[in-house]
């Protein structure tokens, strides 16, 4: 079949797996945070991918600091718990200046934001320089793992999926096992009457985004792992990221998760067999094709109206 | 004491609610009864700060609610079961009753919610969306009540309510007063049960007070007319 020995195929289906599933973990940081800001608090955050490039810059520049005191092996953690609280920071101070003031608005959101972008984007030019820089990894991430001589299985993509699990199973204590994820959800579902039942939904608001913006701040740290950083680095992963948020059912991470591992499999595996791009375009074909008959996505919860 | 003077509300340029004074005291029901857009649910949306409005006193026990953003107002005693319920459909029964528990220490739902309400105790799992209206209905009151009010405010309780499960709610309001020796205020457009449950009744016509009653003396036939259509 397409020229390969079914030995080689199977080869290819496990390394274009992995390869999917590394696209899927990168995907999955970036949609958790934007199936927040957009699925639970319908922001249409086009500066999104501006806050993962805030985490891999900070996990750049740690690396370079960490390198020149010879703490190459152990500043990965921190790196992530600082790009996490830098893209919190700035996430919290954006929803301050600009996002709270359209809550009612969201074609003036998507343009505010877009505008954030371009800003965005331009001081981490102007900064960091146009050219993409990378950060020095700790040799433990380096190599590879070989289950079989003819499958090579990269260390970095390992950790990030575990990093990716980790992230997800803490959105997911956050939003139904803690007393804030029980405000967001309320304030989510009925703005008005969780401020009836005594929740400050304008702080809830705040946190929320600010708490979006700093997965994607995680994202980029794990991003590092796998890709060289630039000004643009963000804008690559905007228009996946969206569609995961959407295809999955804005309001479910269990959507999420799936949408997220279907697309970036099915790119992942229609890629090696088309061109690039033919794989992205028979993706979106999918999708909007199911998103025409379902178009709340594929977890949205059936509820008595 | 929930003392209200001269309350004004105003959708852009037209007035709404024309100078609304009211006192009501702890342990005391007040039903305020009109037909459908006469003012109920605006007085009530104005006095827990979803609308805006104007008053020359709002307070509760002595404490200014005026200038208070609605979740202030749920802190200063105010605790509002809304007309259509609102209860969050996403969420199940008990976390529904938990979101209410934003001024508790424990964070734990107190014992007395589910002894007046042994049916949401059944079906703490289930979402809130999935009940059945009266279930709604009751599921709304004990969230406002988890909130530790002094002044319960209740929009049209038996609206869309099947009559067997309203005289539940009725006897449910007056067990809370009982326990809770708070003050209720409820908007209605049924008579027989604000006779149940209320000790003074007030009518409201193009948001204006037109008529007040006691229970003991209400003029059933001239509160009617000003409910008929």
């Amino acid at each position: 079949m397409f020229g390969y020995s079914m030995a080689e195929i199977g080869n290819i289906v496990v390394m274009q797996g992995f390869s999917g599933l590394s696209m899927f973990t990168v995907l999955l940081l970036m949609a958790l945070g934007l199936a927040i800001i957009f699925g639970q608090m319908g922001v249409i955050n086009m500066a999104h991918g501006e806050f993962m490039t805030i985490g891999a810059y900070t996990t750049v520049m740690i690396s370079k600091v960490a390198a020149s005191y010879g703490f190459t092996d152990y500043y990965f953690i921190f790196a992530i718990i600082i790009a996490f609280g830098l893209a919190f920071a700035v996430g919290y101070l954006v929803e301050f200046a600009i996002i709270r003031h359209l809550y009612k608005r969201p074609l003036d959101t998507l343009l505010a934001t877009w505008g954030l972008s371009l800003v965005m984007q331009q001081i981490f030019r102007s900064t960091f320089g146009a050219k993409e820089v990378s950060a020095e990894l700790p040799e433990w991430m380096l190599g590879s793992v070989n289950p079989t001589p003819d499958i090579d299985i990269p260390i970095n993509g390992l950790f990030v999926m575990g990093l990716a699990a980790l992230v997800t199973f803490g959105v997911y204590m956050f939003m139904y096992k803690s007393r804030w994820g029980l405000r967001v959800r309320a304030t989510v579902q009925n703005r008005t009457m969780a401020g009836a039942v005594g929740i400050n939904t304008a702080k809830v608001d705040r946190v929320t985004f600010a708490l979006g913006c700093g997965i994607a701040g995680i994202a980029g740290a794990a991003f590092t792992t796998i890709a060289s950083t630039g000004p643009t680095t963000g804008t690559l992963y905007i228009v996946d990221s969206f569609m995961v948020v959407v295809f999955g059912g804005a309001a479910s991470i269990v959507g999420t998760i799936a949408s997220a591992f279907g697309i970036a499999q099915a790119q992942s595996v229609l890629q090696f067999f088309m061109t690039s791009s033919m794989g992205k375009v028979s993706t979106l074909l999918a999708i909007v094709t199911i998103l025409m008959m379902k178009p709340e996505g594929l977890f949205a919860s059936k509820l008595r109206k | 004491m929930f003392e209200i003077e001269n309350l004004q509300v105003s959708y852009g340029q037209s007035q709404v609610i024309h100078g609304l004074n009211f006192k009501a005291n702890k342990n005391e029901t007040l039903a305020i009864m009109g037909r459908n857009g006469m003012g109920k649910t605006t007085l009530f949306k104005s006095l827990m700060g979803i609308l805006p409005s104007k008053a020359s006193k709002a307070t509760v026990d002595g404490v200014d609610l005026q200038g208070a953003a609605t979740h202030d107002r749920v802190m200063k005693g105010l605790a509002y079961v809304p007309q259509g319920r609102w209860i969050f459909p996403n969420m199940t029964v008990q976390e529904n009753i938990e979101t209410g528990l934003e001024k508790s220490a424990t964070g734990e739902i107190p014992e007395d919610i589910f002894a007046l309400f042994p049916v949401l105790h059944e079906m703490r799992k289930r979402k809130g969306g999935n009940l059945s209206g009266g279930q709604q209905q009751q599921l709304a009151i004990a969230r406002a009540l988890v909130t530790n009010p002094k002044v319960l405010l209740l929009d049209e309780p038996t609206e869309g309510i099947q009559p067997s499960i309203i005289k539940d709610i009725a006897k449910v309001l007056n067990e809370i007063r009982k326990m809770r020796e708070i003050t209720i205020i409820v908007s209605e457009q049924v008579l027989s049960f604000t006779m149940e449950v209320a000790d003074r009744i007030i009518v409201i016509d193009k948001g204006r007070f037109i008529h007040e009653d006691t229970r003991d003396n209400v003029d059933a036939a001239k509160v009617k007319s000003y409910l008929s259509v």
